[in-house]
């Protein structure tokens, strides 16, 4: 099995822990794992990126991913996933969150920017059963933590099957990757389903 | 032995750790920041770990502990170097006692720097040994060789990873704390012949270097991570030193003479090979790559026919017997790598040497880009035009048909360089995989910005206000604040390099006296290298105001501590150095500490420093956002709000957003800061620091 991987969204939006996630349960199933993500300058409200490739074979040596080679994308942001859009493999999975963020410079411009054009175009290109639109602002209402947003996606995408990983593949990684306190929360957060 | 996802910087720290390391420096810097911050958490009790105040001291620390026999590791970025480069240049003359590392990341892209330079060729100018990692396994791996022949020669070596090796992460087999070497230093032994550099002691030593390159050379040759892959067709020369390495470019072998003599004018020369039934004319080819450049040619290659492969993890001695082994009996190269052509020039100097009949494809010949990061589909479509997939493919579809090509004596690749250069359409198509959707809508454009509630926009907007309609020069410098220069803040007429504000200040003042000049810069900046500066101005009776924007932290690089902190990296709370008494003893008069949240007062300091005479200097103090606990977020009273947009239009904070036609307080950005409160014309801004 080989899958490749990407999440993206805006600056902040916590796409680390996701990575981290998929990275622990697939090498609990003795997979090789590589990933590669947005650190520094461009963390500061810009556009972010982590690619996770996870394989059992052992040919892999590159830990970025390329055209039309994406068997997901995990979209923080509806600008953000139509902008990774390119990277998707034919019958690829795509996920996204709802919510737009409005970038400082939309606003100081006047632009018109509110994501729902993206999930129109999203709707057009990528066929329905492939599509997963999460209302996560509804999800972290819910829950009652902004911080878990991440993890309601990951839920989404486990279930999806495209990841080649069970929830229950999951849910074992979690103690390893999450502080005790939170795991209660990240756990309803994961199973979370509208 | 056991396995880990590691982050490239991590897997260097603990390879480090893993070789025995003593001691370790730096100077914080994208993309290299995390080795040493690794090295700080897993630190065994035997290792000394220290954020220097510059690079230039870092690696001054790590010579002086190898001088005693320590194995010690410098870290830093690229641009980092240069700070570094005066200690640098004559430690390469004295060489080390015990294995020393300097731990250069460079940033292809560039992601996060000012340069795209290439610090393999800072490794030839120095003289000193270079390993360059392919994966993060190998960084792990090859760190513990760096120590290994930096110790047996005697010198520092280069350890230079790029961003996508030091932010990549990977599962790896790393070592056991059972299997760690221990390394105890011998101490430093007096000598003066050997330590204190002179004249005659640079020039006995400049041959022993010489004569020990080209010894480092054989060995890299022979170095199990420079490699020859594929070599189904390199024949008798496969394995051993061939015929050519090992005789001098004066007396070249007959055999080799003659291909050359064949390959005419064109210096090219085509070899007939036979496929299947049809014979055509095909050169013989091969890849060499390094880096991750390397990576994504094993990427791109993976299940198909690879042709004859090198792999350079030493670019510095270049390995020329192995690179003479890769060559001979080859037609054309195509060289992978980021950044300068180092591998590419090395391979046409050793093809020129050798008379070797073999034509150097790369950035030099136009063949791949000259600039920029690699990426799968860069490397994809380079190697593809290179190996002729297309036409390969076309030929499959239709055996029957197979004519040979009209240009077979000509090089594929240049075709394609030159169909590109008539404008027939960018680089995208020389990939194999195009976008396959239609245009999506107009993607929003997210440039970096200052957080919201960051106080560095309340100290740019504070002095804007101040010097409204006055003739001005505002010089910037290295970290967030540079970001002062997005609008609608517009605060950064020039950034060169660390401290280099001040002095562009000084230098624009003087050819136009009538300005007001101004250089901000960070307190872990103003430690690195804004000091002389300061120095200068203050000695050649400059006019100028300092303001430094002391946010508590080195927060760019992700808020290390500095001398303004109090905190070093061996987990000690010690006595801050005080900028406003350090100002003062070099001979400010005018030094005034000011939060810059507090808008009236900071617009009325900044107007009185302005009024005074010499250099003048202002101290914004107010804590980075990410390191302390938020107050309530402010909120907006729809019925007083006039809709003026003032608060987006002057200060462009992120955490002020409009929503179906309200402008209103995105409450999971906003820290409460109260700059927008302060410049609402009507008062409709409430909460936050205000209750």
């Amino acid at each position: 099995m080989n899958k490749n991987i990407i999440l993206c969204g805006v600056g902040g939006q916590g796409t680390v822990l996701a990575s981290k996630l998929i990275a622990a349960s697939a090498m609990e199933k003795g997979m090789k794992v590589m990933s590669a993500e947005t650190i520094g300058m461009a963390q500061r409200g810009g556009n972010v990126f982590s690619n996770i490739r996870i394989s059992d074979e052992d040919e892999m040596y590159a830990p970025m991913i390329g055209t039309g080679q994406a068997d997901i994308i995990l979209g923080f942001e509806p600008g953000e996933t139509v902008r990774m859009l390119p990277f998707l493999k034919k019958d690829g999975y795509v996920i996204t969150n709802l919510r737009a963020v409005k970038p400082t410079t939309a606003t100081l411009l006047g632009s018109t920017y509110g994501g729902s054009e993206m999930i129109g175009y999203l709707k057009s290109v990528i066929p329905e059963d492939h599509l997963l639109i999460v209302d996560g602002t509804k999800a972290i209402a819910e829950l009652g933590n902004p911080r878990c947003l991440n993890v309601v996606l990951l839920g989404a995408a486990v279930r999806t099957g495209a990841l080649g990983l069970t929830e229950a593949d999951i849910l074992e990684a979690m103690p390893k990757v999450i502080k005790p306190k939170f795991l209660e929360l990240n756990t309803s957060a994961f199973k979370y389903a509208g | 032995m056991h396995k880990e996802f590691l982050m490239g910087n991590a897997a260097i720290a603990l390879g480090a750790i893993a070789a025995g390391l003593n001691l370790t420096s730096g100077y914080p810097g994208t993309p290299s920041t995390e080795v040493l911050e690794t090295v700080a958490k897993h630190r065994p009790d035997q290792t000394y770990v220290e954020w220097s105040v510059n690079e230039k001291a870092a690696l001054e620390v790590a010579a002086g502990a190898a001088y005693a026999g320590a194995r010690t590791m410098v870290t830093m970025k690229q641009v980092g170097l240069n700070v570094a480069s005066d200690p640098l240049m004559s430690l390469e003359y004295i060489g080390v006692k015990g294995g020393m590392v300097i731990m250069v990341a460079d940033d292809p892209g560039p992601i996060s720097s000012q340069t795209e330079q290439d610090t393999r060729h800072f490794a030839a100018f120095s003289k000193l040994p270079c390993f360059d990692p392919t994966s993060v396994q190998e960084a792990y791996d090859m760190i513990q060789d760096a120590f290994e022949i930096s110790e047996k020669f005697g010198t520092p070596v280069f350890f230079r990873p790029t961003t996508r090796i030091c932010h990549a992460y990977a599962s790896i087999d790393v070592k056991d704390e059972s299997e760690y070497k221990t390394n105890a230093p011998e101490g430093f032994i007096k000598d003066s012949r050997r330590w204190v550099i002179f004249p005659r002691l640079s020039n006995a030593n400049h041959r022993k270097i010489e004569a020990r390159n080209v010894e480092l050379s054989d060995v890299f040759s022979e170095y199990e991570r420079n490699e020859l892959l594929f070599e189904k067709d390199a024949g008798a020369n496969a394995t051993g030193v061939s015929h050519a390495a090992e005789q001098s470019a004066n007396e070249l072998p007959a055999e080799t003479t003659g291909t050359a003599e064949n390959a005419g004018a064109s210096g090219f020369s085509p070899v007939v090979e036979a496929t299947g039934n049809t014979a055509s004319i095909c050169p013989k080819r091969g890849i060499a790559a390094g880096g991750i450049g390397y990576a994504l040619m094993r990427e791109v290659l993976k299940g198909k026919d690879a042709p004859r492969t090198l792999k350079i993890a030493t670019p510095h001695p270049f390995p020329e017997k192995l690179a003479v082994r890769f060559l001979e009996g080859l037609d054309e190269v195509l060289c992978i790598e980021e950044l300068d052509p180092v591998i590419e020039r090395e391979l046409t100097y050793i093809a020129g040497k050798y008379h070797l009949p073999v034509r150097i494809l790369g950035k030099l010949t136009h063949d791949t880009e000259n600039a920029g990061e690699n990426s799968i589909d860069l490397v994809e479509g380079y190697i593809r035009k290179f190996l002729e997939w297309d036409k390969k493919d076309r030929a499959n579809d239709s055996v029957s048909q197979a004519v040979p090509s009209q240009d077979g004596t000509q090089s594929t690749i240049k075709k394609g360089a030159a169909d590109s250069q008539n404008g027939a359409s960018d680089k995208s198509d020389d990939t194999s995989a195009p976008n396959r959707f239609p245009a999506p809508p107009a993607l929003p454009i997210r440039p970096p910005v200052l957080c919201a509630g960051c106080p560095h926009r309340a100290s740019f907007y504070a002095v804007k206000r101040a010097m409204q309609g006055k003739k001005t020069i505002f010089c910037g410098d290295i970290g967030c604040y540079t970001l002062g220069n997005a609008m609608p803040l517009d605060m950064c007429d020039t950034c060169l390099c660390m401290g280099a504000g001040i002095n562009i200040a000084q230098g624009v003042k003087h050819i136009e006296p009538d300005t007001s000049a101004f250089a901000f810069v960070g307190d872990s900046t103003f430690f690195a290298s804004a000091i002389t500066g300061i120095v200068n101005a203050v000695y050649n009776q400059s006019e100028m105001t300092v303001v430094i924007l002391d946010n508590s932290t080195t927060a760019m690089t992700g808020h290390q501590p500095h001398p303004g902190t109090g905190r070093t990296m061996m987990g000690d709370v010690v006595a801050k150095i005080n900028i406003e008494k350090v100002l003062r003893g070099i001979g400010l008069k005018f030094v005034e500490t000011v939060d810059p949240l507090d808008l009236t007062k900071a617009i009325k300091t900044v107007k009185h420093a302005v009024a005074e005479p010499g250099v003048k200097a202002i101290i914004f103090k107010s804590p980075c956002v990410a390191i302390v606990k938020p107050n309530a977020p402010l909120t907006i009273d729809q019925a007083k709000c006039i809709k003026c947009k003032r608060c987006i239009r002057e200060i462009g904070c992120p955490g002020i957003v409009i929503t179906d036609g309200n402008v209103q307080i995105d409450d999971s950005l906003c820290t409460g800061c109260t700059l927008c409160s302060q410049i609402c014309p009507t008062g409709a801004i409430g909460g936050g620091l205000n209750e």
